[in-house]
């Protein structure tokens, strides 16, 4: 077995261009929870950043999806009415069909990877943009939200309410169910992603795909996969809002496929594909969970500054990104 | 003798309308390096692509190491031991050295990567080809060179048989180039054949053990590289077919007198292009370009003419300096240029005769002026007449001539601007004889009537005919400039151009 010296040093690998973002973003981490410590007496209260978590693991685990896609170089529009599709399915169906949650957990899981992959096989088949198709895709979900219903149901399955309720406590402090399952998928990711074939072709993919192809590796296969992986983590996102909110609503997450897009670029990893890290995600919707809570914490600003933090944010890392990125020509 | 390890015989193979190869015998000794070498259209891609399977043969046998195959594609080409090496490297940058030597192929333990076996085994792999690197280095922050003995290192793992490098060295320079050779060098001693491919002459005289010449689909002869000189090479490339051409009459083939050059570049030149060069053009003067192929003819003219940037030297038109900002500019200083594409680069295809005639004059006077339709008319009428284009149709397509009459209309567009420097790039390629032999006409012509022309042709008796003076290049450099006076004939060219006689 050799799985630690392999992390090892995978991890002690020279120091190069491609950490840079991650650096990056990790520093800005710092400084803004550095900031929060030294304006607030209650910011240093680890349940802050537990907080933080549990606000946003629905948000992290359809970044993780995200990331995916992104690595290839592609894009996914489709996210955040994915989930908002999963909150309305699952609860009509614990709600009005009086469904048990254990045959609707792995449906609206079933409903999202699906749609995944049909826009996966559309993307790769007829060589269509990825980002018309998931907008397609986007219109699609949306839209069959409201033709379930219009107003929120509200979910008062008893599993739904203990995975809302129920904490996970260490000493004075607590996470919810959802942050462990954000947490697992990430861990996941991650090792898919270095250490499976499937996690290097999307890397390989997403550098040069015509290089890919001429390699020899398996391009269709893990294209669509990457688009079914992001469909299935955002019908779990949305299990997890569902626990949040125990509601579901047509309304809910819209505009969260920017989020997510706007964590993984600040997490670090190129627009154009083949370069981040699934941390460098988790680094990314901490980044945009902390901006939140410190605008919360000061109390004098409108939330819609969370906005624009993010949006200059982003403008800042995109900048960074081509700094790094060697220019063709 | 050994056996050899690759056979092909009687290979043809034929497009619509283009016999690309015709019954081409070729074959491989295991531990040689063998040049495959030909002018462009001479069938060398052809023959490397039917050989990895990217095209079918129509006729003729495949025998790799004494089974007769048939290769469906690069991949299973390459799973029986024939590994294809491209110009443009064909790798991740964004990945490990190491990554990139095994993806697909990982070590794996129940679906686990090993990365340390991964990296062991390619340092181990490199470390054959005498190279000491980071195999956990990205691949992008190496130099090509060490990129491109990446690619050999992942070809030669996969299958060590046969390995075609195709034109590997373009794109080094010279000492990467000698990097290159140890390698390739090294490969030899272990008995894997090498099939290379490469315009560079000096390069074929070092490296390689046997030279196979192609010219137009057909094999001109296999012969051992120590036995063959230069110029007997580069007369088998060139082929000196005597044409069946249009005398023309002995025209005073003087020296332009003019004190100021019209087009005066001096120095110029552009890194990876061609190498800084001197090269004055005067009023009336036809200045042919002779060299071979990538010899960097076309990149002489697309750097007069500043479709690409110059990064070095300084053109000057007559007798005023000018920065070449890209066509408008060359436009503006009267100068024209028909590009040697003239389907993807000059022509389009789906406007008519008179349409694309008058395109160049209408950019050059602004769209806000159309010229009127009777202007158009008569300039059309003129210029289908003069050149007998034909049919004398101004509303056929372009689509639907042949390939000499749409030269002639592209040169028609380019004659109505009235230029001072006329820039043809190859072109009579791929025209008939009746209408080479009109085209030619029609530069001595218009030379005569006082415009210089800048002529490239593959062809050297063609620039021999035509020219007033020849400048020689040969790998990117400006090597020779000889007056056209009546000791001047192909021979001496061709002996110009293998000596190599560096300014």
């Amino acid at each position: 077995m050799t799985t630690f010296a392999d992390v090892r040093s995978r991890l002690a690998r020279p120091q190069q261009r491609r950490y840079l973002p991650l650096y990056a973003t990790l520093a800005l981490l710092a400084l803004m929870y550095g900031s929060g410590v030294a304006q607030y007496e209650a910011f240093s209260d680890p349940q802050v950043v537990l907080n933080v978590f549990i606000d946003n693991g629905f948000l992290l685990v359809v970044a993780v999806g995200m990331t995916f896609v992104i690595l290839t170089g592609g894009i996914d529009l489709s996210v955040g009415a994915v989930v908002a599709l999963t909150t309305m399915v699952s609860a009509t169906l614990l709600q009005e069909q009086g469904w048990p949650a254990f045959t609707v957990l792995p449906l609206v899981l079933l409903i999202g990877a699906t749609l995944g992959f049909g826009m996966g096989c559309i993307i790769h088949y007829f060589e269509i943009q990825p980002f018309i198709v998931t907008l397609a895709g986007m219109f699609l979900a949306r839209g069959l939200c409201y033709t379930i219903g219009t107003s929120s149901i509200t979910i008062d399955d008893p599993f739904w309410t203990r995975m809302a309720q129920s904490k996970v406590r260490f000493g004075d402090n607590f996470i919810s169910p959802s942050v462990i399952i954000a947490l697992v998928v990430v861990l996941v990711a991650v090792y898919v992603l270095a250490f499976t074939r499937l996690g290097r072709n999307t890397y390989a993919i997403g550098g040069n795909p015509r290089s890919a192809h001429l390699m020899g590796l398996p391009i269709a296969r893990t294209r669509i996969a990457v688009y079914t992986i992001s469909g299935f983590c955002s019908a779990l996102g949305g299990v997890l809002l569902s626990f949040y909110m125990l509601s579901g609503n047509s309304l809910h997450a819209v505009g969260m496929e920017l989020d997510a897009i706007a964590a993984v670029v600040i997490g670090g990893t190129l627009l154009t594909g083949g370069s981040g890290f699934v941390l460098g995600t988790v680094l990314g919707v901490l980044v945009l969970g902390l901006i939140q809570t410190l605008i919360t914490f000061d109390g004098r600003l409108s939330s819609w500054w969370t906005k624009i933090v993010i949006g200059a944010l982003l403008f800042a890392f995109i900048l960074l990104q081509r700094l790094i990125t060697p220019r063709k020509r | 003798m050994t056996e050899a390890i690759l056979t092909m015989t009687g290979i043809s193979k034929e497009f619509p309308g283009v016999k690309a190869l015709s019954e081409v015998d070729f074959r491989l000794l295991p531990g040689e390096v063998h040049a495959l070498m030909g002018e462009n259209g001479a069938g060398k891609s052809t023959l490397i692509k039917v050989l990895t399977g990217v095209y079918d043969i129509d006729q003729g046998d495949i025998v790799l190491d004494g089974e007769p195959v048939r290769f469906s594609g690069p991949l299973q080409a390459q799973h029986a031991g024939v590994s294809t090496v491209y110009q443009e490297i064909n790798l991740c940058p964004n990945l490990s050295v190491a990554e990139n030597i095994f993806i697909g192929r990982e070590p794996r333990f129940l679906g686990h990567i090993r990365w340390s076996t991964v990296e062991r085994r390619a340092r181990e792999l490199l470390r054959r080809l005498q190279l000491d690197i980071d195999v956990s280095a990205t691949l992008g922050t190496y130099s090509l060179a060490v990129q491109q003995m990446v690619a050999i290192a992942r070809a030669i793992d996969i299958s060590a048989k046969v390995l075609i490098l195709d034109e590997p060295t373009s794109s080094l320079d010279a000492s990467e180039v000698q990097q290159l050779f140890r390698v390739i060098r090294q490969l030899k001693e272990e008995g894997i054949a090498i099939l290379f491919v490469t315009h560079f002459l000096d390069q074929v005289y070092e490296i390689a053990d046997r030279i196979t010449v192609l010219r137009n689909g057909r094999l001109v002869g296999e012969h051992r590289t120590s036995e063959l000189t230069l110029i007997d090479l580069i007369g088998k490339m060139i082929g000196k077919e005597l044409e069946v051409l249009e005398r023309l009459e002995d025209r005073p083939k003087r020296l332009a007198e003019d004190a100021v050059p019209l087009v005066d570049a001096r120095e110029l030149g552009r890194k990876g292009a061609v190498a800084p060069f001197s090269l004055t053009i005067h009023k009336g003067e036809v200045v042919g370009l002779a060299g071979l192929l990538g010899s960097g003819r076309t990149e002489v003219a697309r750097l007069i003419y500043g479709a690409d940037k110059a990064d070095h030297g300084q053109l000057t038109v007559a007798g005023r300096a000018v920065t070449m900002r890209g066509p408008r500019t060359a436009m503006a200083n009267d100068i024209a240029f028909c590009s040697e594409n003239r389907r993807t680069e000059g022509l389009i295809e789906e406007l008519t005769v008179r349409e694309n005639i008058v395109l160049a004059m209408q950019a050059t006077r602004g769209w806000t002026r159309p010229i009127p339709r009777r202007r158009q008319d008569e300039l059309v009428d003129k210029y289908v007449k003069a050149l007998d284009i034909r049919p004398p149709n101004p509303d056929a397509l372009v689509r639907n001539l042949s390939g000499g009459n749409q030269q002639k209309v592209l040169l028609a567009r380019w004659l109505i601007t009235e230029p001072r420097l006329l820039i043809l790039d190859e072109p009579t390629r791929g025209i008939d004889i009746g209408a080479k032999a009109e085209i030619q006409r029609l530069v001595a012509q218009l030379s005569d009537g006082g415009m210089a022309v800048l002529f490239v042709s593959a062809e050297l008796e063609e620039v021999l005919r035509l020219s007033h003076k020849v400048a020689v290049l040969r790998d990117r450099q400006l090597i020779a400039e000889l007056p056209n006076d009546d000791s001047l004939d192909v021979d001496r060219v061709m002996e110009t151009i293998a000596s190599g006689a560096k300014p």
